[in-house]
């Protein structure tokens, strides 16, 4: 089982070469590849967090080439947490879109396995470039997936998609290569050992490269002046591709944690904590924009989008914070808030199929011709997404604001239930238009039980995420205090640290 | 010499920023270009410039540092694989939205009418 740590990579990689045999054609050949390979994911992602759980960082040298030398995947309880997120959600999405989604353009199975690459790769690496390098695997499988099946919405909010992260790259390029010039390693464990002992002419570099990160996760992220393509592209994308994009801004979320924590930890004497101040008080404004964008919506998927954005807000509030126990409360929704907007992306595009010529556009329509099912789960999705108890967007939002000290109180109290009351009043408002006033005959097919599987495996989270609270909250607490004492991945890559730099 | 490379990195950047920073997609497609060379100039120089140094050969005597020649060869590969990719898509958005601006309308009536 040595290997298992690359399995993540090398599987979705495999399944999408072996995808690309046939372009046209082969459709259930391609599905069952598809979703087998998704399948299989997650029984290697429940493997990892296993193997994890017992708090041992393991780490697995690609070529036998050791750190620092060489380039590393280091697993620890948050990214073997992060890969069967993404796994748990990519099933539902792939399943989704077998039932006809996949066919509207070419090679979409493909992209979807090569995307999962990508997330997989970087919540694995424990190395700066090939961070770069993953991120660029999953952007280049999301344009073309975001422009899957075509038409003119998609196309334009491609362009600003693809031009604003490909200079976001350039960005994450010049700060990789400033740091590099500063501490002479990419490797995260070896420069977060470097740091302590950083010659002092050299801190105003490594700031400035610390911080330049920091704007490129939080393009990734969508933080606050940097989130205004994040609406438009969601709301375009295919309904299946969406519920996978859940993820992607937990992408920047994850390398906010991992980098800061790892590399700008404790240890890192006058540069510690570098980003801290930053993220606070932007997490605050995005909350305050998401709030303002959710009551303005006049679309359900542009409502769902700015719901992510409601999320980010909320998940950057607790990084902001700081505190273990913060970082543990922050996991809990991150795995809460990740599977339920996925799930509601998938039931906007049922809602819209069965409302003809309306679609997903909040004015009044033909009424549904399964109503109650979708009237069920909506309801489901709003209570939990908005934080309503009993379900488990309350218990996140709950140990957030437990987890508060002292000022922090006086701006994150208001803000977070003023939106989740922003959230809750625009929810009802669209559950309301889109189930009750309504006129004429029902339109729309019956929904086949793959799309209706899609939907609840992935809503399903919600009342299972609260019914299992008890062993999820323990391992996002022991994952915090992993985060917190960074100097035992240290030690585990890097036996010899402390010696010769 | 290192004034030379510094004062090309900055040029090419701030000419890439600035084309960036247009509202058509041809313009904006070159000055990516521009900025894609820039930061590879950039990276290529980001262990310290080293004048003279050979290849690592041996591991003996005076070298140039090889990782950063590595990472370059990377990021031009990738670089180029966004921009034939970028390009792509510009002209999808010409044919599907009719013109190329990168907000998809057209802002010259605007101009026209103003004037």
């Amino acid at each position: 089982m040595m290997h298992l740590i690359v399995l993540p990579i090398v599987l979705p990689l495999v399944a999408g070469i072996v995808l690309l045999y046939r372009r046209q054609g082969g459709t259930r050949l391609k599905r069952l590849v598809g979703v087998g390979s998704t399948a299989l994911l997650v029984l290697v992602g429940v493997a990892l967090v296993e193997r994890a759980g017992s708090g041992e960082v393991a780490y697995y040298a690609l070529g036998d080439w050791q750190p620092p030398f060489g380039i590393v995947l280091v697993l620890d309880r948050l990214s073997a947490l992060m890969v069967l997120l993404t796994a748990v959600l990519a099933l539902g999405a792939v399943v989704f879109a077998c039932d006809g989604d996949d066919e509207r353009g070419s090679n979409f199975h493909g992209l979807f396995q090569w995307q999962l690459m990508g997330i997989n790769g970087a919540f694995l690496t424990g190395d700066l470039f090939n961070l770069f390098v993953f991120f660029e695997v999953l952007l280049l499988a999301s344009y073309a997936l975001l422009l899957h099946g075509g038409g003119k919405s998609r196309i334009q909010a491609g362009v600003h998609y693809v031009v604003l992260n490909l200079a976001g790259s350039a960005l994450f390029l010049i700060a990789v290569g400033v740091l590099y010039g500063a501490t002479g390693t990419l490797n995260m464990a070896d420069m977060a050992s470097r740091l302590a002992e950083l010659p002092a002419e050299r801190a105003g570099l490594v700031t400035a490269g610390g911080l330049m990160l920091l704007v490129v996760f939080g393009l990734k992220a969508a933080m606050l002046p940097l989130y205004f393509w994040l609406p438009r592209t969601y709301a375009a994308a295919p309904a299946p591709v969406a519920a996978l994009f859940a993820i992607m801004t937990k992408v920047g979320i994850y390398a906010i944690l991992r980098v800061y924590s790892l590399i700008f930890g404790e240890a890192a004497g006058p540069l510690a904590n570098l980003e801290q101040a930053w993220v606070w008080w932007l997490s605050l404004a995005t909350l305050v924009a998401a709030g303002v964008g959710v009551l303005a919506a006049r679309d359900l998927r542009l409502l769902v989008a700015y719901l992510v954005l409601v999320s980010v807000g909320t998940l950057l509030a607790g990084i902001g914070m700081g505190s273990p126990r913060a970082v543990s409360a922050l996991l809990y929704y991150l795995i809460h808030t990740t599977l339920i907007t996925g799930g509601l992306f998938l039931l906007a595009e049922l809602i819209g199929q069965q409302r003809g010529k309306a679609g997903t556009r909040l004015v009044r329509g033909r009424p549904l011709q399964q109503g109650g099912w979708l009237a069920g789960l909506f309801f489901l999705g709003a209570v939990s997404v908005a934080g309503l108890p009993p379900l488990s967007g309350a218990l996140g939002k709950a140990l957030l604001l437990a987890a508060a000290e002292g000022g922090q109180r006086l701006w994150l109290w208001p803000i977070l239930l003023l939106t989740g009351l922003c959230a809750l009043i625009a929810l009802s408002r669209a559950g309301s238009t889109l189930f009750w006033r309504s006129q004429g005959e029902p339109a729309g097919e019956r929904l086949t039980w793959r799309k209706w599987f899609g939907v609840t495996w992935l809503l399903a989270a919600s009342p299972l995420l609260v019914a299992l609270a008890g062993p999820v909250s323990e391992y996002t607490e022991a994952t915090a205090d992993q985060l917190a004492a960074p100097q035992a991945l240290i030690d585990a890559l890097l036996p010899s640290a402390g010696g010769a730099p | 010499m290192e004034s030379l490379y510094a004062i090309t990195t900055g040029v090419l950047t701030a000419c890439g920023l600035y084309l960036t920073l247009r509202g058509r997609t041809f313009p904006v497609v070159v000055g990516l270009t521009l900025l894609s060379y820039a930061v590879n100039l950039f990276l290529f120089s980001m262990g310290g410039l080293t004048t003279d140094g050979a290849a690592i050969v041996d591991g003996a005597g005076h070298y140039a540092d090889p990782l950063p020649q590595a990472l370059v060869l990377t990021a031009i590969v990738i670089g180029f694989a966004m921009t034939a990719f970028v390009v792509i898509l510009a002209m999808r958005a010409r044919s599907e939205v009719g013109n190329d601006h990168v907000d998809g309308r057209s802002h010259d009536h605007d101009e026209e009418r103003s004037r």
